[in-house]
């Protein structure tokens, strides 16, 4: 077993991380503006954009992978411009798992994101642009700064929900070694080929490593809120 | 000189209400703006920080606030301000939330040395008490050296001897700075303290506009003394009656012929005032 531990490959875990990566920090640079748009206006919008964002979460990833799939491929408008214009293919490659994993995984940025930005004491913020201070300096140096569990619970969920995804990866990746072959599409191909023992091994790595991600959010959120105060 | 004329309508508790405030400010002066809750206070406030739009028109000296064309920013109005609830920066020691405002590490420190606060200026917000956290945010808000300074409630969530401290702190920072200053506040010994001018707003008209005595002295004619208080009881006694009234935090009994307790009801606000006698302090 040991030894098969040393054998093994592990660029699809890699890859995963290169993934969750890559999407937490595009996410996090879309999902800021929006974010903070969804907390602070009382637009009658508001309600349309916050469902849209929470899509991903109730639909089945093969009805967005099939949609993405749609949009993206070379025979659509928005694949044969990317195509034409940097001779750049949307799908089958890791572009394509950076897209699709952007989608999917929204709402697990936005959501947090806004919520925190609502819990903050709306005074301090006024406050800040009293003292003449521009809405993004308030936003990185007082907003951000005094909802750190909001700030971290997005961006390891975010990064945890993509490293798990898998139907929408494999829709719109499938499952090229080194390429678009994540952790969670290699353990199922494992799984297929009845190869038990390697499945198992990968299987076992990602619950330990996500148990322990979990752990260590909630651990800093409970130490957060016994220093701050439950609302903080 | 600021100049204030302006109109907006409010959808409070007591339904629709037109808050229309037409105003000029003197340089220096500092005015306690008073009247039920509800009557519009905060939103003036509000209006005047820049937090809210209004139609109408406020200038400082010839530099236009709000007019038909354009709503100048909060950021651009050089005010201060200061919340009931503190609104400190919580991720930022006492001194940095000041400094935070303005670079200024020279004003600070001499702000912090007026208000007594040197000893705390490393500590955080969530270590301090409200006296503290208040009169940190209050020196915040001079970190600009404000052309306007707005104050909502400020005092009112501390007990009796911090607000006495924290009032004398207020003048003093006031003749120092001779900011031009409203300050929204309701007890009488605080107005009779810190204002030059009372403005008693009521469903977002200015009912009474004045000096402190002229506005907050309630015996009219030859009165000698004149209480407003909360009638809570009249019980027969043979022939007389006798009322409880509530004065403040106070209950006293007044004895009252029949004929007097004509027209009163329990639970109504009556005057309780003699012109008989000399009343004597002791």
């Amino acid at each position: 077993m040991f030894q098969r531990v040393m054998e093994m490959d592990f660029s699809p875990f890699i890859l995963s991380f290169k993934l969750a990566t890559t999407t937490v920090v595009i996410l996090f640079i879309v999902s800021l503006p929006l974010a903070w748009y969804l907390s602070q206006t009382k637009s009658r919008l508001k309600p349309f954009i916050e469902a849209l964002t929470a899509l991903p979460i109730v639909l089945p990833p093969s009805v967005l992978g099939f949609y993405l799939l749609v949009a993206l491929s070379q025979n659509s408008p928005i694949g044969s411009f990317f195509q034409e214009t940097f001779n750049l293919s949307l799908v089958f490659n890791f572009t394509s798992l950076v897209i699709a994993s952007s989608f999917y995984s929204l709402p697990f940025m936005v959501q947090p994101l806004q919520s925190g930005f609502e819990s903050i004491n709306k005074n301090m913020i006024e406050a800040s642009y009293i003292g003449g201070k521009s809405k993004l300096e308030t936003i990185f140096r007082v907003a951000l700064p005094n909802m750190k569990p909001a700030l971290i619970t997005a961006i390891i969920v975010t990064f945890a929900h993509t490293v798990g995804e898998f139907g929408v990866v494999l829709m719109l990746g499938g499952s090229i070694p080194g390429e678009t072959k994540v952790a969670s599409v290699a353990i199922y191909e494992m799984v297929e080929t009845l190869d038990y023992e390697a499945a198992h091994i990968y299987s076992g790595l990602m619950l330990v490593m996500s148990f322990i991600v979990l752990l260590s959010v909630y651990i800093f959120n409970a130490k957060h809120n016994r220093k701050f105060g439950l609302n903080r | 000189m600021i100049k204030v004329d302006i109109k907006k309508e409010l959808y409070g508790s007591n339904s629709e209400m037109l808050l229309h405030v037409n105003l000029l400010i003197k340089e220096g002066e500092f005015i306690v703006l008073s009247g039920e809750s509800g009557s519009g206070k905060s939103t003036l406030l509000r209006v005047l920080a820049g937090l809210e739009d209004a139609n109408g028109t406020i200038s400082l000296h010839d530099k236009s606030w709000l007019s038909q064309k354009e709503t100048l920013a909060p950021q651009k109005r050089n005010i201060g301000f200061v919340f009931q609830d503190y609104a400190l920066f919580e991720n930022m020691n006492v001194l940095n939330n000041l400094l935070f405002i303005s670079d200024d590490k020279d004003l600070a420190l001499r702000l912090l040395d007026i208000t007594g606060l040197t000893q705390l200026q490393n500590r955080y917000p969530n270590t301090l008490s409200g006296g503290q956290k208040q009169r940190v945010s209050i020196c915040r808000a001079m970190m600009r050296k404000p052309q306007l300074l707005l104050l909502d409630e400020p005092l009112s969530a501390l007990d009796p001897k911090m607000r006495a401290k924290l009032q004398q702190e207020i003048l003093t920072l006031h003749r120092e700075f001779k900011t031009t200053t409203i300050m929204v506040s309701h007890d009488p010994s605080e107005i009779f303290k810190l204002a030059t001018r009372v403005l008693v707003l009521n469903n977002g008209k200015i009912i009474q506009d004045g000096e402190v005595k002229e506005v907050l002295l309630k015996t009219n004619g030859s009165q000698k003394f004149s209480f407003r208080g909360e009638l809570l009881e009249l019980q027969r006694v043979d022939v007389i009656f006798i009322a409880t009234v509530a004065i403040g935090q106070q209950l006293v009994e007044i004895v009252l012929s029949n004929e007097e307790t004509q027209g009163l009801k329990i639970g109504e606000m009556v005057t309780l005032s003699t012109k008989a006698f000399n009343p004597s302090l002791t």
